[in-house]
């Protein structure tokens, strides 16, 4: 019998407590996949049609700038989520994906779940509930970072 | 907490630096720099947390947290940043220079009193600087303690301080340490993110966890308020505050915060102590 990914899907914070009709939704659309290190996931304007769930490995947001060129504005690690823009409209990758080192994930097809939330709007509640946690804790992170703390600001 | 002996018999001695002389002086970032001294014969003795006034004869005097090893009073050692009149003049003292030395004073790190539980360090920019005696120690007497975590933010790979220590820590098979930066280029194959991520990252049990932390207020705010959503009670929560300290006993007032002495009373306080001024702004 073929095994699926739910009994690991299940088991991730991000998806823990959802019932289990949506959490089969879900499953349905998920699958195992790899990068290796170097690998560009996504780029800043491609179609945003998947997210992931880091299960092991390091991945850097990065965006390009003409002057400075990639700058690494985030890492994500075991157990991270990547990606909400194809949630949102225009479903657009905001920034590249680039591998850090070997990672394995569970890739989610977004255009598939984004019909299954229009179909079963609790099913699209629970997603948005969920991505809204993530985005609150990287917006207060990037709102930190704002700061510039480390900054010399002191006259002794 | 342990005061230095001049809280209970302020003395002349507290006021009247002790000529130190400069043995070395080592640059660490591009605006750190860290000061190697000879102490008079009877050595020097601090606890982890500890601090200095430091006094540049005909420029000014500055308070510099102590970043040695607690564990040998041949060397004075002192880690700093070039930021003031002060702090640059030092940056210009040379092997065989003298310099005036008040302290040590304040409160220190629990390092001794924490043996048997598990230690998470969490350091900003030069704060890892003032929580290098606790490391030294804690260290020294590595099997007292259960897992022993760094977690260290600052804002670029560049500005890592102790670089080659912080590998050697890493390379040790009884430490965690994970290293983060605000931002970098592409060739930086480390953690890019603010040092509160790391914390859901580490590997420790809360409940038997005493950590201690410093760096910036804002980067202590919230690393205090993610290491408790971890589990980790109030009262196992050290942090180190930072104030305009003069005469380093009390006496003066300029590092008065609320009701306490930064300088007497501190600069180490166990979070509870300090949490109503913490957040308060007319402060």
């Amino acid at each position: 019998m073929m095994e699926t990914l739910a009994p690991i899907l299940s088991e991730h914070p991000f998806l823990k407590g959802l019932d289990q009709k949506h959490l089969e939704l879900i499953t349905g659309c998920a699958s195992n996949i790899r990068f290796d290190a170097g690998q560009t996931i996504f780029r800043e304007g491609e179609e945003a049609d998947q997210f992931y769930i880091i299960r092991q490995g390091k991945v850097s947001l990065q965006i390009y700038t003409p002057v400075h060129g990639s700058i690494i504005i985030d890492t994500l690690t075991d157990g991270d989520v990547l990606g909400w823009s194809w949630l949102i409209p225009p479903y657009q990758w905001r920034f590249d994906a680039v591998v850090t080192e070997l990672t394995r994930a569970i890739a989610l097809d977004g255009k598939c779940l984004r019909n299954k939330c229009e179909a079963d709007h609790d099913l699209g509640f629970e997603l948005l509930k969920r991505f809204s946690s993530i985005v609150d804790s990287r917006l207060e992170s990037t709102r930190i970072r704002l700061l510039d703390i480390y900054a010399s600001d002191e006259k002794k | 907490m342990k005061k230095n002996n001049s809280e209970s018999h302020t003395t002349t001695t507290d006021m009247v630096p002790e000529l130190f002389r400069v043995t070395h002086v080592q640059n660490n970032t591009r605006d750190t720099y860290t000061l190697f001294l000879e102490p008079p014969k009877h050595g020097f003795s601090f606890a982890p947390g500890q601090f200095n006034m430091l006094y540049h004869f005909g420029v000014g005097e500055v308070p510099i947290s102590i970043s040695g090893d607690p564990g040998t009073n041949d060397t004075l050692i002192h880690t700093i940043r070039a930021v003031g009149t002060v702090s640059r003049a030092m940056h210009r003292l040379k092997k065989g220079d003298t310099i005036g030395v008040r302290g040590p004073f304040g409160t220190h790190w629990p390092a001794a009193e924490s043996e048997g539980n598990d230690i998470v360090i969490v350091a900003g920019g030069i704060g890892l600087a003032p929580l290098r005696p606790s490391i030294y120690h804690i260290l020294a007497h590595r099997e007292k303690y259960g897992k022993v975590v760094l977690l260290y933010g600052t804002r670029t790979p560049e500005d890592i301080l102790y670089r080659k220590e912080v590998e050697q820590w890493r390379a040790r098979f009884d430490m965690e340490v994970r290293v983060t930066v605000d931002r970098s280029g592409t060739d930086w194959k480390g953690n890019v993110g603010v040092v509160t991520t790391l914390i859901s990252r580490a590997h420790f049990d809360p409940m038997n966890t005493v950590a201690m932390i410093c760096g910036p207020e804002v980067m202590m705010r919230f690393t205090v308020q993610d290491l408790h959503k971890c589990g980790v009670p109030m009262e196992q929560i050290y942090v180190s505050m930072e104030r305009n300290m003069k005469c380093g006993i009390g006496f003066c007032g300029h590092c008065q915060c609320g009701p306490t002495f930064i300088c007497k009373d501190g600069p180490v306080y166990p979070f509870p102590a300090i949490k109503d001024i913490f957040v308060k702004r007319e402060i």
